[in-house]
Parts: structure tokens; sequence; C-alpha cells
């Protein structure tokens, strides 16, 4: 069995978290335990119990009885909601922390880009970091300085190689930091989210170091949340949640099987608190939803839904209108519209519930995190109720080929437009 | 966690995939109970604990207007201090050597000493975010610490030679111990310091601990004074401090002062060999929990 890079059996990783253990009852009680308690968390921290939290018995398991097998040269892309024991699961095979339970076998050099920059220092030159950083990264000296021109012409940092790092632009600084990186030669190799930085054009250019890396017939093991990017780098997938193993498989079917879990939850209608004031009109919820009534908390970039929202009006109100404001987590707002959009200007409404449903088109919304904020006035006149951050959904890419087409495109929105092309002059 | 190599090559070869040649084998697995230094792993990661030493050393005194001065006025003006409030004010003996000299070749070891410590006690906390995100023998972090402090010391030491210089005092042959004198310091510096590192990261409260801590280790170790105020047998018992061996060893090797201190030396070196393999057991034992910890 000479073709197993890494072999995982019952692998599990314990963590403790939450409340201390009993609740005092009484002043003396609660006088000697805290008298004793210095003791007792001093025992047994001593004794090889060593947590932070040791007075803390609440645990949780980030990863539990995971167990797999990863061929050499093969590239596994690892996918699953936060808090799944991703990250973990790579902590523990690059020896980071230890399994609580079960074994691990790696066979090879492992690397690991867990977090581009690690020990890069501030004070230090980028040349100066260059060394330090490979040095931390398990690289020879020897092989940095082979290593090194390549390492500056794939950061790009020529002229600035003998400037300390802290003066150097963000984008920079990220360029040079996965440069080193990416010029480990590890026999496996573990991915955590890199490709979350640097602008479009340096992400597609480590994209393409991440090919060339597969192409050498190095083992990969690749956690992310870009979809597309797992399917078009990587052949199977794990897909892991609450710690468990819950699928390996071709990289296809892992994408539906995640894809299927996040939309299993409990959809999320926030139903808001009633404010003691009445002021007229109140927000009861607002979700997003694919099907009518059925709350979900994304939505597909290639299908589109709807945005539903839900107020109680306890007197007749004349001119009232309601607001929403789309907003992308990074991108700030991105549109925003009212009940009043289309020119009524004397409404009026009787009291009662309210629910507006407002259609998000397919392929316009670009996949990544939003959230909605409502407001409700007589404009000018009267506020009656605003709600920041009122509902959260994802927008994601489901792997279709107009997302994957999209990599790396600028904008805000990402329509797809008609091209009428037409030749207006053959040039004879 | 222990790592084995594995020799087998490969006989069958698989298509597409390359040709294998024996590949190290890591077996990672929890720990249980006291486990082994894994000085073999230290020994791979030797560059790592040069380049650490070389960035500590680098770093050290960037932005500071006085720069590597700092490494001379701390010992220098301490000796100042003493020279007047012990030496003049209070006539503390100085085995007839003059005071200021008599304390200045205490206070360069000392110094060496008491930076390692404080240096190497913050270190782990300091390098948090490189602990979480790297493996690496977590042993080349306060090693290297401690180490970085040697150039410091070179400085204070050229300034040690000046004053002998000043005040005509020729060393004896008994110089040729001074390497091993200084690595007593040292050992006894790491030794300390790896017990409080691992304890700093569960409890931060090391961190206020080691000034004071240092402070009173500083009284307590024959600096301002001679250790021949004490009687035998309660000089060599003094050697329980490892400090006090390596201070009197310092004058005794520099200054020729007269009190031959081979039994107080011998205890000093018995504690501290105790002291770094305890820390480096203890240190080792903590480690798997550093990075969920720190």
């Amino acid at each position: 069995m000479n073709d197993v890079a890494i072999r995982v059996k019952n692998l599990s990783k314990q963590y403790r978290i939450g409340g201390p253990q009993v609740p005092y009852k009484t002043i003396r009680e609660s006088l000697i335990e805290a008298g004793r308690a210095p003791f007792r968390r001093m025992r047994k921290l001593l004794c090889g119990h060593a947590y932070g939290a040791a007075e803390m018995d609440a645990t949780i398991w980030a990863l539990k009885d995971v167990s797999f097998e990863v061929k050499r040269g093969e590239v596994v892309g690892i996918i699953g909601r936060n808090g799944a024991g991703k990250t973990t699961l790579l902590k523990i095979l690059s020896r980071i922390t230890e399994p609580t339970e079960g074994y691990a076998e790696v066979h090879g050099r492992v690397g690991s880009l867990l977090e581009v920059g690690t020990g890069f220092h501030p004070e230090l030159t980028g040349r100066e970091n260059i060394y330090l950083n490979g040095a931390i990264l398990g690289m020879k000296r020897a092989e940095i300085e082979r290593k090194f021109d390549e390492i500056v012409d794939f950061a790009e940092i020529e002229r600035f190689l003998d400037t300390p790092v802290k003066h150097y632009s963000s984008g920079m600084y990220v360029r040079l930091a996965f440069a080193v990186a990416a010029h480990l030669e590890p026999d496996i190799l573990l991915v955590d989210e890199v490709l979350a930085v640097g602008d479009a054009e340096f992400q597609k250019k480590c994209l393409g170091k991440m090919k060339e890396v597969t192409k050498e017939g190095r083992t990969v093991l690749f956690v992310s949340h870009n979809l597309s990017a797992v399917q078009r780098l990587c052949e199977s997938s794990f897909v892991l949640d609450q710690g468990h193993l819950i699928f390996q498989g071709i990289a296809q079917a892992g994408v539906a099987r995640y894809i299927d879990i996040v939309r299993s939850r409990r959809g999320n209608a926030i139903l808001f608190k009633e404010s003691k004031v009445d002021t007229g009109l109140r927000f009861v919820s607002c979700y997003v939803a694919e099907e009518p009534g059925k709350p979900v908390n994304y939505l597909r970039y290639t299908v589109g839904g709807h945005l539903v929202i839900e107020y109680e009006v306890s007197r007749i109100l004349h001119g009232a209108q309601v607001t929403f404001e789309l907003w992308h987590s990074e991108y700030g707002c991105v549109l925003s519209s009212t009940s009043l959009d289309r020119g009524v200007r004397t409404s009026t409404l009787s009291p009662g519930i309210y629910r507006s449903e407002l259609t998000i088109p397919p392929f316009l919304i670009r996949p990544g995190a939003y959230w909605v904020t409502l407001s409700a006035s007589v404009p000018g006149i009267q506020m009656f109720d605003e709600i920041e951050q009122a509902c959260q959904f994802d927008v994601t890419d489901d792997g279709s080929p107009i997302a994957l087409l999209s990599q790396g495109r600028r904008g805000i929105i990402l329509p797809v437009l008609e091209w009428q092309i037409t030749c207006v002059d053959s040039g004879a | 966690m222990r790592k084995v190599v594995d020799h087998r090559t490969q006989t069958d070869s698989v298509e597409c995939s390359p040709p294998a040649t024996a590949l190290p084998v890591t077996i990672i697995r929890p720990s249980r109970g006291w486990i082994s230094l894994n000085l073999h792993d230290l020994w791979e990661y030797r560059e790592l604990l040069y380049f650490l030493t070389w960035r500590d050393i680098k770093v050290r005194y960037k932005q500071t207007v006085l720069g590597a001065a700092w490494a001379i006025i701390q010992p220098f003006f301490t000796m100042v201090v003493f020279s007047l409030f012990f030496g003049k004010l209070a006539k503390v003996p100085s085995d007839d050597i003059p005071y200021p000299i008599f304390s200045y070749a205490a206070l360069v070891p000392w110094t060496f000493f008491a930076n390692g410590l404080s240096q190497s006690s913050t270190s782990l906390v300091a390098s948090a975010n490189l602990i979480k995100k790297v493996y690496f023998p977590r042993l080349v972090v306060p090693i290297s610490a401690v180490i970085s402090g040697g150039v410091d010391f070179v400085l204070a030491f050229v300034v040690l030679l000046g004053m002998m210089l000043f005040y005509g005092t020729v060393p004896t042959a008994a110089v040729v111990w001074l390497p091993l004198l200084l690595l007593l310091a040292l050992v006894t510096s790491l030794g300390v310091g790896l017990w409080l590192t691992a304890m700093n990261v569960q409890f931060r409260d090391v961190r206020y601990a080691v000034p004071f801590l240092v402070q009173a280790w500083m009284f307590a170790t024959p600096i301002a004074y001679p250790s021949s105020l004490l009687d035998e047998p309660w000089r060599t018992l003094y050697g329980i401090n490892p400090m006090a061996g390596v201070v009197e060893g310092f004058r005794w090797a520099l200054l020729g002062s007269e009190t031959a201190p081979g039994p107080i030396v011998l205890v000093s070196a018995l504690v501290a060999i105790g002291l770094l393999v305890s820390g480096a057991f203890y240190f080792r034992r903590m480690e798997k929990t550093f990075a969920d910890v720190v």
C-alpha cells in the first residue's frame, strides 16, 4: 500500500468550552469556592488536564470518528459549513494540534498554507522575511536560496526587496507571503482558504499555481468555501458536518451534497420582537425563499428567489412606505427599493398584517454574503420602524457554467447580458 | 507524537504516480503522560533555531534611539548605583577588589541570565500566531529567546574588559572556565524559562510574576555582596542558587578573587541541569495543548 499519502482512522478532537461545572449556591460556599478555585485549577492544569478553560467542563467534538484514505497525487476538496471541523482536520494533519483520539499516518513532507504570512516580522525586509518565513515553513536554507529568484518574481516585489515589510501595501504583503508558501515543495499540501486573499489578478495566479502543484502529482487537501474552485481543482471531495465525515466521493457529488445540507437546515425567518411603543407599523419578519412560504438561508445565483417582508399595521396610515436596502458584506449597499417606487403617492394602509414579496431575479446578484436593512416611514414626516441587518443570507455559486466563467470578474452585480454582435464593416 | 522513517521503497509502481522513494512517515496519535524530548526533531529544525535567533537579534533594538547601547547601559548603571549605595555608603565588603569592577563582573552574567529568563518566559505567548499556524518543535522558541541575549552579553563583556584594563586587573589562567560558566548561566536561564513559558500559556499570571522573581533572585545572588560573608557549609549550599555559582565563578576566573568557588559551582551545575531537564520534560508534556490554549 505504498500509494497512500494520508490514512486516517477514527480521528477525533475534543475542545472544552462552555460554563462552569456547578453554580455556586450561597455566599459562604462561593467564598470558599473562590478561595479553593485557584488551587484546584492549578492542580488540574499541572496534572496535564491542561486546558485554558480547565474549570469549564462543557466539551465539544470538533471532529468525531473521521476515517479516510487519500491516495498519492489525489486532490481532495474539503467542504462544510463553518465549524464543521475542516480547519481542525488540517491542524491535526499538520501536527499543529494533537487529536484527542484516533490515529493518522502521513506519508511524506507536509506543507500547510493555513494562513499566509505567518511569522513575517514587520521590521525585517522582504529579503529577510523570505528566509525567515521559509525556515518557519520547514525549508532548508539551501532550498530557499535556490528558489529565491523565483519567489521574488512570483511576488513581483523586486524593487522593494530591501524595504521593511511594514511599509508594504497589504497586497504586496500577501503576494510575498503566498509566494514563499507556494514555493515550498511538500509531498502533501494542505490549503485553507488562502485564495480569499489578494486582488482578482493575483487570485488567478494563485489558482494557476495550485493547478501546477496538482499536475506535479502532489497530494493536496484543499479547504474552501469557493465551490466552483473546488469543482475545478479537485477530483474528489470530503463533506464534513458537525465534526463527522458525511460524504466522500467525486467533487461534483460532494458539492451537491453540501448544498443539500445547507438547504435542509431550517430556514431562518427572522421574527422581530414586539416593541413597546406602538408607532402604527412594525415589521414582523423578513426572509428569503425560493418557493413561497419556505424560508431558506441562501439563494442560488442561477435560480434567484424572493425576499419576503411581513409587517403589521395597527391603525390607518396614509402615504406610508416600506423600504429595504440590500447590502453586500464587502461591497456595501447594492440596491434599495421602496413600496412607493411605482409612483403611488397616496397609498392608504388599513390595520392588518401585510406581506410584501419581491422577486430577486437569477443571474443578477453576485455570490456572496448579504443582509437586508428595513425601514418604514411616511417620507419626511414620521418614522415607524427600522431594523438594521433584518435578514442575512448567502447567494451561492452552485457551479453553473456562468458562475465558473465569472471567477475573478469584478463588479457589484453579475448580470448575464445579451451581446448583440453584428459586423458593421467587414474591413474589405 | 513520534516520527518513524519508512525505509521501504516502492516495488510495484502505479502508473502516473511519481516514482516513490522512501518517504518519511509521520504517525499522529494522542500522546499520553510524559513523552520523550524528541531531540531528533529539534536537530532537524536547527536552521529554524538559527533564523529565529537571528531575527530576535536583528529586531531587538529596531526603532530605539540608543540601539545596542542599551545592552551596556543596563548593567553599567546598575553597577554605578550599587557602587554608590552598597560600595560607598554601606561599605559592603568586596573581597579586596575595587567595588565597581566587583559588582560589574557579576552584573554582566546576571543581566544575560535575567534578560534570557524574561524573554524566554514570554516567548511562547509572543509567538502565539506562529504556534497556532505552523508545526515545528516548540522548544526552539524559548531556546532562541535565551541565545539571542548572547549579543548583549558580548557588548557588556567588552565594557568589562575595558574596566579591567582601567583597574589594571589581570585575569588568571582560570579564565578558560569562562565559557563553561556562561553555559551554566544559559542552562539556568533556559531551565527556569522553560518552566515559566509553558506555565505562561495557561496562566498569564507568570508575566506579572517574572519581574518580581527576577528582582528577588537578584538580591538572593551575591552580586552586590560577596558569598564569602557566609561560612561553610552554608557557602557551598548557596550554590543551590545556580546564579551564585555563575557569579562567584566569573569573579574567580576574571578578577582572581581568592575564594576558589569550586564546590559552589559544582552544586550550581547540578541544580541547573536538574532545572533544565525537568523544565524540558514539563514543556514537552504541555506542548500538545499550546496550540489550543495560547
